[in-house]
């Protein structure tokens, strides 16, 4: 696979590190008072989806960015790939 | 100068070639291949069936090859299972045979063969099943002793193999005809090609055609491609896999050819290609036709007949019968009788097919069966009117049709559909866009149409059109009404490598597999290396016979990478032995060197185990002296493999709050703090200190093990959680060689070095400050211990990591500095109870470690949460320490706990022993343990109990700090 980073190009999958569903970006508030039920949630529930997928790759033999990634989990086609700090600030 | 065909184009004759296939020595010619040289010397057994033991021959010319397998010497190291069809000749080959014994003309397994009504498809299934004790240690290795192709070298593989990488814009596989012309026309577009092919040469089928008269045309294309700049070329490459986003691997073999390795070339290259375009330009190879004992040595494919008589020029003096069922295979039936290849007869399955009057033409006939124990000796033929005859002939070329070498369309999952235009599996549409076939492998099997796919798919790629005039103007129809199995008497193989007959598919039809799926995982047709190139379609058409289906509806299995068998060292490439990984060294790794340390592995690290004096003579003498003189006196240890992480920013502290479970907010400058690092699921991740250099700037360190980890995720925390904070972070681990200056006196020692007061006044436990050594050097000195003694760590620029380090050992030399490894270390920080790797492996909470009450509950960290539910919460294990009742006891980490008199049993399990060590303070072998209601037994005594060491010893349950419980050392 190669992933287009937004700045760097077509680079090889090698260099990234997969962390998993881009959901985690929305963290709850862990001082609220049902933080133990949305924290749970936020830890363990993932959708097993097929399609479109947004996730979340670690450019570390590269420039230490995350990456939101979307990717298609049929054809692995990835049609998007973002900065997670700028998806996360927008949030 | 007997047994060849003058001016065959594929050998020159003036370079004889000696070589030795099974001890005997033959003569071949510089060009040959392994298989073309025995066949021109009249030998045409060459091996043994996988199950069976039958008699097997060449079948192929190529990489498609079935049967002829053979282990070849090289380097002193064999090589089963190489393709004789491959073997380039050279000077002193050495190849033999594989599975007969005692010998290839004798073979007592060959027993299979008679008993082969009951070794068919499940046969293991169903008879090896009782009694049950006897399929470990009768069947299994009965079966195991028996079965396989070829026997594996046990030595390691002498060969260097290297990797490269490639992008051009267009990869084109395959130099036959489509693919020479494609490459050519994309090249003079301005795009950069590389075509690679398997073979010595380009030119594909056409090298091997009996059509004399095109051999002028392509010399002309191959030589204005071998020119031409804008194409790169790879020969003896096989492209074996396709991935996604247009990633191609392929492995080159580059010295196989050749008799003495140059030792420049490695001997084989891996290469990923990334390629814009892709073109299949593959070809197709030629369709068998099963029928009774279709197996015999001299029976192969139509095309290799023709590439063994055209291209090799061997089969001089043989008698040749066709057996075919389209037009080409009349044509080429008569371009090799033109040649001087003796036709006995051709076969031909068409009844409407116009016959021959050059040699005996049978319309509307079949083959029925064949003779000859050891080689064909002759073919029974049943003409249109019903009768039967015998023919004597040498060898028995097949074509029953085309199938397009479509295998790499389908590795990312498109599976081909069944043409009936063609009579042949296409490549599916939902491939990947950038992947184009070309020529026979689209299913274009004449030579104008070949031309003209090349021609459409360089337009496209181009984006324009090229007005280029077809050369092939002839119209060469293949009439083909394609025949596949004609039944009959005896055993009918469709997967001749691994012995699958038709009466397996039959059976495993009644038996109630319906699917292909199923019926290739029971009968194993299209298992062996050869991924069924030549059975799979036979197979199916087995299949939809037995099922009354059309083979449109029986479908296929889907091929997957690799498309030819790749070795395990070309996999590896450079990356064997001590250059697997690569090796780190720590600043101080020459100065411990010339101490005669002793190394271990830590990661990629390699770190000294422990510094040996001349006269020690056991480890632990070494060991033990070094972990005194650190209690007494002030030891040296390289601690630079910690991680280090600048954390800089008007940010930093919200963020490291945010990060560790304990705060961070309030720490002053030029303090230092222990800080735990939680999972957002509530287990610890690292520890570690950050020390405050300045209001915006922190210096903390990671675990060595978790350096990369620990880093990623902070990277996470900080982009994908915290994106507004003012916080940047690098990695520092490497840029800071750092030691750990232990002992009473180590105080004495840092202030020789360091131009800042380190009084404990002024410099108190957990202090630390960016300095400057007394010659100017830059360092940073932190007040921190891992030991539990009075202690520093103190880093320099690693440029002048060593010598910091023998300076120190020089300047300590009366205060007796000594320096010590990481075993000392270790036993060091068990003796003081800190936890560790051992102690902190994924499954440990705060709880456990005692630490519970610095998880602050006022602020929102990463991982407190879940920290808090019920099932960590509940868990009452937590560290203890333990000592063995008698002190000579010796007590082994992963030991589990039981209580006196209790049973071993999982239910009475209490935990388990996670470090252990000799601690010369104790006097005897002390651990760390996690374990269930730790607190409760305290001063009790339990039992550690390791069934895998035979040991099960009495230890009471002590305090985790064997050392100096209250921590009075650290402040003094």
């Amino acid at each position: 696979m190669r992933i287009p980073h937004p700045i760097l190009g077509l680079r090889d999958q090698s260099e990234f590190v997969y962390l998993g569903d881009a959901c985690l970006l929305e963290r709850p508030d862990g001082m609220q008072a049902d933080a133990l039920q949305k924290m749970t949630e936020y830890a363990y529930q993932r959708d097993n989806c097929r399609g479109l997928h947004r996730e979340l790759w670690f450019h570390e033999q590269g420039d230490r960015a995350w990456l939101v990634v979307t990717r298609n989990t049929v054809t692995h086609e990835i049609v998007k790939v973002e900065f997670a700090n700028e998806v996360a600030s927008h949030d | 100068m007997t047994n060849r065909f003058a001016d065959a184009p594929g050998i020159d004759v003036a370079e004889p070639v000696h070589f030795q296939f099974d001890n005997r020595t033959y003569v071949g010619y510089l060009g040959d291949t392994l298989a073309s040289a025995l066949l021109a010397n009249n030998v045409r057994l060459i091996g043994r069936s996988f199950k069976y033991h039958r008699p097997r021959g060449v079948f192929s010319d190529g990489s498609d090859e079935p049967n002829a397998l053979v282990t070849v010497l090289r380097e002193g190291h064999p090589e089963p299972n190489t393709r004789a069809t491959e073997i380039e000749l050279y000077d002193g080959l050495k190849a033999w045979s594989q599975n007969a014994w005692p010998s290839l003309r004798f073979d007592l397994l060959a027993v299979n063969d008679w008993l082969s009504k009951f070794l068919t498809a499940g046969f293991y299934y169903k008879t090896f099943m009782w009694p049950a004790r006897f399929w470990e240690a009768v069947y299994e290795p009965m079966i195991r002793r028996a079965a396989g192709i070829g026997r594996l070298s046990d030595t390691p593989d002498p060969s260097v193999y290297d990797k490269g990488y490639l992008h051009p814009d267009v990869l084109v596989i395959g130099a036959g005809l489509a693919g020479l012309v494609c490459s050519l026309q994309l090249a003079k577009g301005g795009q950069r090609v590389l075509l690679v092919d398997e073979h010595a040469r380009f030119g594909g089928r056409l090298l091997f055609s009996a059509n004399a008269k095109l051999r002028p045309w392509l010399d002309a294309l191959v030589e204005e491609v071998l020119k031409h700049p804008n194409i790169q070329r790879l020969i003896r490459t096989v492209v074996f896999g396709s991935y996604d986003h247009g990633v191609y691997g392929a492995i080159t073999r580059n010295t196989e050819h050749q008799a003495a390795d140059p030792g420049v070339l490695p001997k084989q290259t891996y290469w990923t290609i990334s390629a814009g375009h892709t073109i299949l330009a593959t070809g197709a190879l030629t369709r068998s036709i099963a029928f009774p004992n279709n197996d015999r040595p001299g029976i192969m494919t139509m095309s290799a007949i023709e590439a063994y008589a055209v291209y090799y020029g061997a089969l001089k003096g043989s008698s040749v019968a066709l057996f075919i069922s389209h037009e080409e295979g009349r044509r080429t039936a008569l371009r090799l009788h033109a040649l001087g290849v003796n036709i006995k007869a051709v076969i031909d399955t068409r009844s409407e097919a116009l016959p021959l009057t050059e040699f005996p033409y049978f319309t509307g006939s079949q083959v029925v069966n064949t003779s000859g124990r050891l080689g064909l000796t002759g073919i029974q033929v049943r003409s249109s009117d019903g009768t039967f005859q015998w023919i004597n002939v040498d060898y028995l070329g097949i074509s029953g049709g085309y199938n397009p070498t479509i295998q790499l369309t389908c590795h990312q999952g498109a599976k081909p559909k069944w043409d009936l235009s063609i009579e042949a599996f296409r490549a599916a549409d939902n491939r990947p866009d950038d992947q184009r076939c070309i020529g026979g492998a689209d299913g274009a099997f004449g030579l104008g149409d070949c031309w003209q796919s090349a021609i459409h798919a360089a337009e496209a790629i181009l984006g324009q059109s090229l007005h280029l005039v077809n050369p092939f103007n002839e119209s060469e129809p293949l009439a083909l009404q394609s025949e596949y199995v004609i039944y009959g008497h005896g055993p009918t193989f469709v997967d001749m490598q691994n012995d699958v007959t038709i009466k397996d598919i039959q059976l495993s039809h009644q038996e109630g597999m319906s699917s292909v799926e199923h019926v290739k995982r029971y009968t194993t047709l299209g298992m062996a290396t050869d991924q069924g190139k030549h059975s799979n379609v036979l197979g199916l058409a087995a299949l939809a016979q037995a099922t009354g289906q059309s083979i449109a509806e029986t479908g296929t299995t889907l091929s997957r990478p690799p498309y030819t068998g790749v070795s395990i060292g070309a996999l590896a490439g450079q990356y064997r032995d001590l250059d697997f990984k690569p090796t780190r060294l720590t600043p101080s790794h020459q100065a411990a060197t010339a101490r005669h340390a002793s190394f271990v592995e830590v990661g990629n690290w390699l770190r000294a185990q422990w510094f040996p004096l001349p006269h020690e003579k056991y480890w632990r003498e070494t060991v033990d002296r070094e972990v005194i003189a650190v209690r007494r006196n002030v030891g040296v240890c390289d601690v630079t493999t910690l991680g280090k992480i600048d954390v800089q920013g008007e940010d930093a502290a919200a963020f490291l709050n945010h990060v560790y479970a304990n705060g961070f907010l309030k720490l002053p400058v030029g303090k230092t703090r222990y800080g735990l690092m939680l999972r957002e699921d509530g287990i610890v991740m690292d520890d570690g200190t950050a020390a405050r250099l300045s209001e915006t700037q922190f210096v903390v360190t990671t675990t060595t093990a978790n350096a990369v980890p620990v880093y990623r995720h902070m990277e996470y925390v900080r982009q994908c959680l915290c994106p507004k904070m003012d916080v940047h972070l690098i990695s520092t681990t490497e840029a800071w060689a750092q030691f750990a200056v232990a002992g009473p006196r180590s105080r004495e020692l840092i202030a020789r070095l360091v131009a800042c007061d380190v009084s404990n006044e002024v410099f108190p436990f957990m202090a630390c400050a960016e300095t400057h050594l007394r010659n100017g050097i830059r360092a940073r000195l932190f007040r921190i211990s891992f030991s539990g003694e009075l202690a520093f760590e103190i880093a320099v620029p690693t440029r002048v990591g060593n010598a910091f380090f023998e300076y120190l050992l020089e300047i300590g030399k009366d205060l007796e500095v000594t320096p010590y490894g990481t075993e000392a270390l270790s036993v060091l920080r068990i003796e003081k109870g800190h936890a560790a790797g051992a102690e902190l492996n994924g499954q440990t909470t705060a709880k456990q470690l005692g630490l519970e009450r610095i998880v602050s509950q006022t602020k929102d960290s990463i991982g407190r949460v879940l920290a808090g539910r019920d099932a960590l919460q509940n868990d009452t294990a937590c560290l203890v320490g333990l000592q063995p009742v008698t002190s000579s006891d010796p007590l082994v980490a992963g030991a589990h706990l039981v209580g006196l008199g209790k049973p071993i049993d999982a239910a009475h399990d209490l935990g388990y022993v996670t470090s252990v060590a000799y601690s010369p303070h104790c006097q005897s072998m002390i651990g760390l343990a996690y374990l269930k209601e730790g607190a409760s037994y305290r001063g009790k005594r339990i039992r550690a109990v390791s069934l895998l060491d035979h040991q099960d010893i009495e230890v009471d349950v002590v305090s985790p700090h064997f050392v100096d419980p209250d921590g009075e050392r650290l402040r003094v």
